[in-house]
């Protein structure tokens, strides 16, 4: 996993709650053995209409939306479903972090796995968010993890929260499995404990 | 004198291997569960490492998600979903896994088999790459859904990477009135707290009207735990629990099973325990729940109207039930029971063992599905599959015009074929109305067996409780 590196991009606004992992990638992408067309698959159900067509009003059909690496998504996102996919597609359509005042446990969990970060900012700034994004969608916001903030066009800072492991996860580029094998002895320990008594 | 503890304190505890110090506790899985959507990007990560499975013998596979209902032999028309079977089976064998193929008699939906043979135990801790693993906390286990790249971290160490959750009292008190079931109580639920009310948290369900549950409805309890936001939802063991799971395959036996019996004893919540939150309902207050909208909150009690958006008084969640209601082209204020339907599902992993198949037959005896109306049962499993023809439930829904499946995941997640049309409306006993989910464009409404059978029959949403004597 690259380490995460500080960004500045627009934005691509969903101003949608509850928005699930079946619509972030619907079920029948998820029949590959690699991580093959997620990206033709991240939210093909908003992209397209039933019969095939592209939906000229959906944000990231929008061409003021493209190479945005930011999602300003409503509250509770990524609801629903554990497939990893998700955060995979999010990822392959060149999205780099998630703005949200919440995210569902799981879908965040994947997220940090995979070096998309999920920030997480109170009601009023999300609201400001998409009052900027709507009035200007060109509008640039800087992600600095280092040191937590984000950095909005008229040079204001806003403080976001992140556990520590996550951060260090990220900006590191680290390797959970890694830091889990390394463990080894402490889990024998309690296969032992647990086992060798029977 | 040590702190009262939760369920889920015991449980915790026990499974720390290193506890978290500035970082997440290593916790130890007993029991990793495995299906083919979710698992061939870890095995091919465990290979790239050079790594084995730690455990093959806490680790089993079966195949669900993809698998046709209509026939039990491959080929499959589907190239891509064959490709993904056969990448499992492969996997299975070279990495020593026990996999319930299309050979196997057990074969059938993961999160009805681990229970069905006897893998799910009280004070395990048990995960799969799928979020309705919550299912097994029914029996007073730690049961969770992960991620790929967790499956390759349990494949690999037998271990996850944890934070620990709060915990959430759910109480049912009282007793639900006839045509009100387990699949009514959690949507009830779910209404009352959001979808992401129990975000951050793992529910504990109490009360008379839980322990009154059999195993099979307190697995539909648990089931949907997650589409209230919660990873994990569990039920304290009692002997209702220890019944069930005697004598099966993987159960303890003799001296063993007088051991864990012991050890499942003294896991219940102590009296003086506290949760970090808690909620209360009145079971006896419930009538049969259906959802109108496009998530599991959106529902309603049957004889209510179709909630009106422009009572709702926060902009955001006003725009939702307006999205919602145009997706599925309903009408506000109006009610939703003689909406006609064009497809009854009877199954999924929250719905589909043998008692809701009894519950569905009963009603469905001597009746007929109504003209212009599309009804598939899919049972959980091949065992529950035998056991149902055994009982001749599968005449009873043959002679009805329903259709009769081999077991599988089928239209609840439409990966196999079987799915709406765009535009079709489906009642379902599965558990979750996303839009597209059972198919582009399709529209469902959630309901239980007995919902749904009674719609069946009417061809239109009806309240179960008119056919019941």
């Amino acid at each position: 996993m690259k380490p995460f590196a500080n960004l500045s991009s627009h934005m691509v606004p969903l101003p949608f709650n509850d928005v699930d992992t079946d619509q972030i990638i619907p079920a029948r992408y998820l029949k590959v053995t690699n991580k093959e067309g997620l990206a033709e698959g991240c939210f093909a159900g908003w992209r397209y209409a039933s019969n095939g067509d592209l939906q000229p009003e959906f944000a990231l059909n929008r061409p003021a939306c493209f190479g945005a690496q930011v999602l300003l998504a409503g509250d509770n996102f990524g609801t629903g479903s554990s497939r990893e996919h998700a955060a995979w597609a999010l990822l392959s359509w060149g999205f780099k972090a998630v703005l949200s005042t919440s995210f569902a446990d799981i879908f965040q969990n994947n997220a940090y796995k995979n070096g998309l970060l999920p920030v997480t900012v109170d009601q009023q700034t999300h609201q400001q968010l998409f009052s900027l994004v709507e009035e200007e969608p060109e509008t640039r916001i800087t992600i600095d993890l280092e040191n937590q903030h984000l950095i909005l066009p008229d040079g204001r800072q806003i403080d976001f929260n992140i556990d520590p492991f996550n951060k260090t996860c990220l900006l590191e580029g680290m390797d959970q499995l890694g830091f889990l094998l390394k463990h080894e002895p402490d889990i024998s320990a309690y296969e032992q404990r647990m086992e060798g008594a029977a | 004198m040590t702190k009262p503890k939760t369920l889920f304190d015991r449980l915790w505890d026990a499974h720390v291997v290193v506890s978290g110090d500035g970082s997440p506790t290593v916790l130890y899985v007993d029991l990793h569960l495995v299906h083919e959507v979710t698992s061939p990007q870890a095995f091919s990560g465990l290979r790239a490492r050079g790594l084995r499975v730690r455990r093959p013998d806490r680790t089993f596979a079966t195949m669900d998600h993809s698998t046709p209902t209509t026939s039990l032999t491959l080929p499959m028309t589907d190239d891509l979903a064959r490709k993904q079977l056969v990448q499992l089976q492969t996997n299975c064998q070279e990495f020593g896994i026990r996999l319930f193929d299309f050979e196997s008699p057990n074969r059938g939906i993961v999160h009805i088999i681990g229970p069905e043979l006897g893998l799910t135990q009280p004070g395990k801790t048990i995960v799969c790459g799928d979020s309705h693993t919550s299912t097994h906390g029914a029996f007073g286990a730690l049961a969770f859904g992960i991620g790929t790249t967790e499956v390759e971290h349990v494949l690999a160490t037998q271990c996850l990477l944890q934070e620990r959750p709060k915990t959430f009292e759910v109480n049912f008190s009282g007793t639900p009135g006839p045509g009100v079931t387990a699949k009514d109580m959690i949507l009830a639920l779910i209404a009352k707290i959001g979808v992401s009310g129990g975000t951050g948290h793992i529910f504990e369900y109490t009360g008379q009207a839980v322990k009154a549950l059999p195993m099979e409805a307190r697995m539909t309890l648990c089931n949907m735990s997650i589409e209230g936001g919660a990873r994990a939802g569990m039920v304290a063991p009692d002997d209702i629990t220890f019944e069930y799971v005697a004598g099966r395959e993987y159960a303890p036996k003799e001296q063993a099973w007088d051991k864990a019996l012991n050890y499942w004893r003294s896991l219940p919540t102590d009296d003086e325990a506290i949760y970090h939150r808690s909620v209360s309902i009145e079971a006896g207050n419930l009538e049969p729940m259906i959802t109108y909208g496009t998530n599991p909150g959106m529902g309603i009690p049957i004889s209510q109207e179709i909630p009106d958006p422009a009572k709702e008084s926060d902009p955001r969640r006003r725009d939702a039930i307006q999205k919602a209601l145009k997706y599925m082209d309903l009408q506000p204020g109006r009610p939703l029971t003689g909406h006609k339907i064009d497809v009854v599902f009877i199954g999924s992993c929250t719905n589909s063992r043998i008692s809701d198949l009894r519950q569905a037959a009963e009603m469905m005896r001597g009746q007929r599905v109504a003209e212009g109306v599309r009804m598939l049962v899919v049972p959980g499993s091949e065992e529950i599959r035998r056991q149902a023809e055994s009982e001749g439930l599968d005449r009873i829904f043959l002679q009805a015009g329903a259709e009769w499946r081999y077991a599988g995941c089928s239209m609840c997640i439409a990966m196999n074929g079987d799915q709406l049309e765009p535009g079709q409306y489906a009642i379902s006993t599965s558990n979750r109305n996303f839009e597209g989910r059972q198919g582009k464009g399709g529209r469902t409404f959630l309901a239980s067996p007995l919902t749904a059978v009674a719609s069946a029959i009417h061809g239109q949403i009806t309240d179960p409780r008119l056919l019941l004597s």
